[in-house]
């Protein structure tokens, strides 16, 4: 963490309500270039509507945000050049292919090759075969690989997902987070939402925790569990988890392929 | 903002909606059912007992205008059906989270409307000349007829992104198209106006279909269109622009806030 560098993602005293709901009470936040930051709540806590606010889809009813050093409320435009959301569901075309959907986020982001765009995103994503068939064919890890293969189209310095994993088989999990630590590599940054506390520990670089509509605690792994007295040493019989013994039993590499 | 992408977002998203019409064919289809089981009803069930007093030849003749009427009416309803399963997976979000022409989503689907309901028209239009409809009208008069029946579709189609835009359910973003179907049914559509008692005749008379029919039916005829064209096309752009205004407002109000 170099707190020199510019965040490329900034909240400051940001709040929402929904009528009588105050969903957002006054959020900060400064998420790094380059990094992970993951955004951790139960549900109902105000994460989706701090993308959706981040991804211009909603308007703040106070504070500030800026994305790539853009202000979502009065440079739009230039912040929708920055980055790619990701949404809760996955966003396909149902009736179109895989490659179709590709090509058409490809022409909207008006690249001037997009046919070789997406013939190389679904080699990426181990797609290709599929490719040409229509998506209200594919499984849900199949349409979650294309809905983030969609968003990497234009190469988005920032990348928001919200709730990357929720419903996903855990292969289907592993795969997606092998997506997220490779963009992480090649220098993008993740703002990613989540229930799953293991998934905020295996993937980021810093967690936030809203709670209420605030950010209660901000800091990376290693920071927040100094918050809790010291570890006592106990003896206890390692159990596989049930997750390790499904990937065992139908054979898959816990790595992830690739 | 990105008005230099208005014309090739359009575009590309409107391919996008009309390889939808092409992948379900079947959106044309029930579209022309109920105005030709209506036409096959009234010309060899009802027709021979109604006198329309006009010098029109056949029935079929004095009854296609309101009959493409009402195709126009049950195709627009498949508007606000895209446009809310559009809003529904998402992928209405996506576009407008994406650097691109923000209103080009809406008229991608309006421009996709006049495609989809000019071909059903032209379907029906087929299906009476083989039930005997015959005219002497002229190139000219054709073009004047599709020029109407363009204004028409227009005028329904941003009618039609209202509940596309606004409805909770998929029956309530298609239902509302269910009174437009039967409006023809109190106009000059299937009767003479001057056969209804008083009050009825008053609501025939001053609702936008009779002139429209009327001026149809009289290009079909080679006939005077008089005043009736006047009406007809007051009566189109009167809706096309309160339908307009009110489905932006609706548009601003799903993009802005919420």
């Amino acid at each position: 963490m170099t707190p020199t560098a510019t965040p490329a993602i900034q909240l400051r005293g940001l709040e929402k309500s929904y009528g009588e709901l105050h969903v957002l009470r006054g959020v900060d936040l400064d998420v790094a270039p380059g990094s992970i930051f993951a955004l951790l709540g139960s549900n109902g806590a105000g994460k989706t509507t701090v993308l959706r606010i981040l991804a211009t889809l909603l308007r703040a009813d106070a504070g500030a945000a800026t994305v790539n050093g853009f202000d979502v409320a009065t440079q739009a435009a230039q912040v929708r050049e920055s980055f790619s959301l990701t949404g809760q569901f996955a966003a396909v075309d149902e009736l179109l292919s895989g490659r179709e959907n590709l090509v058409l986020v490809a022409k909207l982001r008006h690249l001037p090759a997009p046919g070789t765009v997406a013939d190389d995103l679904l080699a990426r994503f181990a797609l290709t075969e599929a490719g040409g068939r229509k998506v209200s064919t594919y499984s849900g890890g199949m349409r979650r690989r294309l809905d983030i293969a969609m968003s990497l189209i234009g190469d988005p310095s920032v990348i928001f997902l919200d709730e990357p994993t929720t419903g996903l088989d855990p292969q289907a999990r592993l795969e997606v987070w092998d997506t997220v630590k490779e963009l992480a590599g090649q220098g993008t940054t993740v703002l990613l939402t989540t229930q799953y506390l293991d998934e905020a520990e295996q993937l980021a670089d810093r967690i936030a925790i809203l709670h209420e509509g605030r950010i209660i605690a901000d800091g990376t792994l290693a920071e927040l569990k100094q918050l809790l007295p010291p570890a006592e040493v106990e003896y206890v019989e390692k159990q596989p988890t049930l997750e390790q013994i499904f990937l065992a039993v139908v054979g898959a590499d816990t790595k992830g392929p690739r | 903002m990105s008005a230099t992408h208005f014309l090739p977002d359009t575009t590309t998203l409107t391919g996008r909606s009309l390889r939808h019409i092409v992948r379900s064919p079947d959106t044309i289809i029930t579209t022309v059912l109920t105005p030709i089981a209506m036409m096959l009803l009234f010309v060899f069930v009802f027709g021979g007992a109604i006198d329309t007093g006009q010098d029109t030849g056949s029935y079929v003749n004095y009854l296609l205008p309101g009959i493409l009427l009402m195709t126009i009416a049950s195709g627009i309803a498949y508007t606000a059906y895209r446009l809310f399963t559009d809003l529904q997976s998402g992928i209405f979000e996506r576009f407008q989270s994406m650097p691109i022409a923000r209103s080009s989503v809406l008229w991608a689907h309006v421009l996709t409307s006049l495609v989809a309901n000019l071909v059903s028209l032209v379907v029906v239009i087929a299906v009476a000349f083989v039930m005997g409809f015959r005219t002497s009208a002229s190139v000219l008069d054709w073009l004047a007829v599709f020029g109407i029946l363009a204004l028409f579709t227009l005028a329904l189609t941003w009618l039609a992104v209202i509940p596309g835009l606004t409805a909770k359910t998929i029956d309530g973003a298609s239902g509302f198209s269910y009174p437009l179907i039967f409006l023809p049914f109190i106009s000059s559509a299937f009767v003479p106006t001057d056969s209804m008692p008083a009050p009825v005749q008053w609501f025939a008379e001053n609702q936008p279909v009779t002139p429209i029919v009327n001026s149809i039916r009289a290009l079909f005829a080679e006939q005077p269109v008089g005043n009736d064209l006047w009406v007809a096309l007051a009566w189109c752009v009167g809706i096309l622009v309160v339908a307009y205004v009110l489905a932006m407002a609706a548009y601003r109000r799903k993009i802005a806030s919420a």
